[in-house]
């Protein structure tokens, strides 16, 4: 799977100016909202049912990175959105480091090869230190498109 | 290399929870293999992987079903790949019908 098989790319956050999880949780929900990936009225729900699962052990894998995510039956298919944060966030992550790279993930509760798939692909381009650096100092939703479509088109990893 | 010395265990397993290796079991899977003092990983198909690192245990995209195996080397290297066997094979906590819909 590509990012651009789940990305929705008119949704793509750079330069978030949110302070704390709820806060960048909801801005990228609102993202995908305002995007047409997802409907307002369910904003509310997909925020809630993503802290939910944060509750559950932090979602914050490293790197700073971290990837968020629900199932909703509000979506007839995985779609995702990528923040970054040049501040970055304190989200509980499991090496306690800040992050600046978020991976929002929502997904049919009956597709979850859909979202192994998506997980599997992040973090193979993620374990690229160069990838990573650039997605980090990406500043426009322009370059943070643009570094995903190389990372689909293998530049970062073989 | 001083593994050829080590005491080396390895086991297959398969995937039973419906979801399959996502990033809470990822996270489990971790914890537990951190508790060890030896040296553990994963190998799918051809690809090896470091089962203490979660990015690297979330790009094994392991479905329901998916055989993997386990290898540890080192102290406590059979303790290890019984405990994360077991983990796997008890669905990460997470089988039908204690799941309920999203």
């Amino acid at each position: 799977m590509k990012f651009s098989d789940f990305i929705n790319v008119a949704s793509i956050k750079a330069d978030m100016q949110a302070d704390d999880k709820p806060a960048v949780i909801r801005e990228l929900v609102e993202s995908l909202a305002a995007a047409g990936a997802i409907s307002q009225d369910q904003v509310q729900g997909i925020v809630s049912a993503i802290m939910k699962r944060e509750e559950l052990g932090s979602t914050g894998i490293g790197r700073g990175v971290a990837v968020p995510h629900t199932k909703h039956a509000s979506v007839e298919r995985l779609v995702g959105t990528v923040g970054v944060s040049g501040i970055g966030v304190d989200f509980n992550s499991l090496d306690g480091d800040k992050v600046h790279l978020f991976f929002l993930l929502v997904s049919p509760p009956d597709r979850p090869g859909d979202h192994l798939r998506a997980l599997e692909n992040i973090s193979r381009q993620l374990r690229d230190d160069t990838f990573c650096r650039f997605l980090k100092q990406a500043r426009s939703p322009h370059d943070i498109q643009h570094l995903l479509d190389e990372a689909d088109n293998n530049q970062f990893v073989s | 290399m001083a593994f050829p010395l080590d005491i080396i265990a390895t086991r297959s397993v398969t995937v039973v929870n419906p979801q399959g290796f996502h990033a809470r079991p990822a996270h489990l899977f971790m914890k537990l293999a951190e508790s060890f003092p030896c040296r553990i990983e994963i190998l799918k198909g051809n690809e090896t992987i470091n089962g203490k690192s979660i990015l690297d245990l979330l790009t094994l995209g392991a479905g329901n079903g998916t055989t993997l195996t386990l290898r540890a080397s080192g102290e406590g290297a059979e303790a290890a790949v019984e405990a994360l066997a077991r983990l796997i094979e008890a669905g990460f906590n997470e089988m039908p019908p204690t799941e309920g819909p999203a």
